[in-house]
């Protein structure tokens, strides 16, 4: 969906940004993201390797979690507006788990002649565990220019 | 072992990387994005100047380099995480733009891990730039490597 039109002077400090909610990956899932992103580790795609490094089966490349929660900015932002999103990995995902993705407005301010919002993120699976934490800058437009 | 501090500074080969449009729709339907503005090129001629690629895209960056783009880390690959990963753009990118991107590593540390032991990080930055010589962007990597082979 394309982004929804905000602008800086109706948003708030606090303001909940719109979810994101993918259910239950699947290791089709993992395969695409390996092909589209070039990420061929095979712990994320192989049983085989995953289960002789340890793991009980292969698990989500942390950066397919990232894209997933960067849609939380560019669908509140939209894409051209996003100047930075940080993301740090906590937990890994697994086949079958539920990514929910949320974040807040935590802050609003005037910076190089653009009018910012800077906000917090997270990725949480179904048990309420923190697969990711991230921050991110967006630039919004005003309603007193006659840009946007 | 202590922490090798020789490895800041060392720099990766440049590595050419073109941003195809069919490359972004395949991103984008791997993340699940269904936002017009990665498809439909005459939606996002209005909203943006053209298509643009998905936030964390420049990650793709590994279809185009052989090896010689990623300085080498004091590492051992088999105990590495990827802690933290950042993006900052500072011009747009459109599909149809030549990058050319170089590797650094601008950081090597060390703490003490949660489980005894320690833990080495690495910050390896990434800077991008159009055919015009425009910093467009610039990505940076904390890598972590444990203490022992990674578990949960």
């Amino acid at each position: 969906m394309p982004a929804t039109k905000r602008f800086w002077e109706d948003v708030k400090e606090g303001d909940r940004l719109p979810e994101v909610h993918v259910d239950k990956l699947t290791r089709t899932d993992f395969v695409k993201y390996a092909g589209a992103s070039g990420d061929f580790n095979p712990i994320h795609h192989d049983q085989t390797f995953a289960e002789a490094s340890g793991n009980p089966t292969v698990f989500a490349m942390g950066m397919l979690n990232a894209g997933i929660l960067s849609r939380v900015v560019t669908g509140f932002a939209g894409r051209p507006n996003v100047r930075r999103y940080k993301v740090r990995f906590s937990t890994r995902a697994w086949p079958g788990d539920d990514v929910v993705c949320r974040g807040k407005v935590t802050r609003k301010l005037e910076h190089g002649g653009e009018k910012l919002v800077e906000g917090e993120l997270e990725a949480i699976n179904q048990k309420g565990e923190t697969l990711i934490s991230g921050t991110f800058v967006a630039a919004l437009p005003s309603r007193g220019s006659s840009g946007a | 072992m202590p922490v090798d501090k020789n490895a800041i500074g060392r720099t990766g080969e440049p590595v050419t990387m073109h941003v195809e449009r069919g490359k972004i729709r395949e991103f984008a339907r791997a993340i699940k994005d269904d936002d017009p503005l990665y498809y439909d090129e005459g939606h996002a001629a209005k909203e943006a100047g053209g298509i643009m690629p998905p936030v964390t895209f420049l990650q793709t960056v590994a279809h185009w380099d052989d090896g010689r783009g990623r300085p080498r880390l004091p590492f051992d690959l088999k105990r590495v995480l990827h802690g933290e990963q950042e993006f900052e753009f500072l011009a747009p990118i459109h599909a149809g733009d030549v990058l050319t991107a170089v590797s650094k590593i601008v950081d090597v540390y060390e703490k003490p891990g949660k489980r005894g032991g320690s833990m080495t990080f690495a910050v390896t930055e990434t800077e991008y730039r159009n055919d015009k010589g425009a910093l467009v962007a610039r990505a940076r990597a904390v890598g972590i490597e444990t203490g022992q082979v990674v578990k949960d």
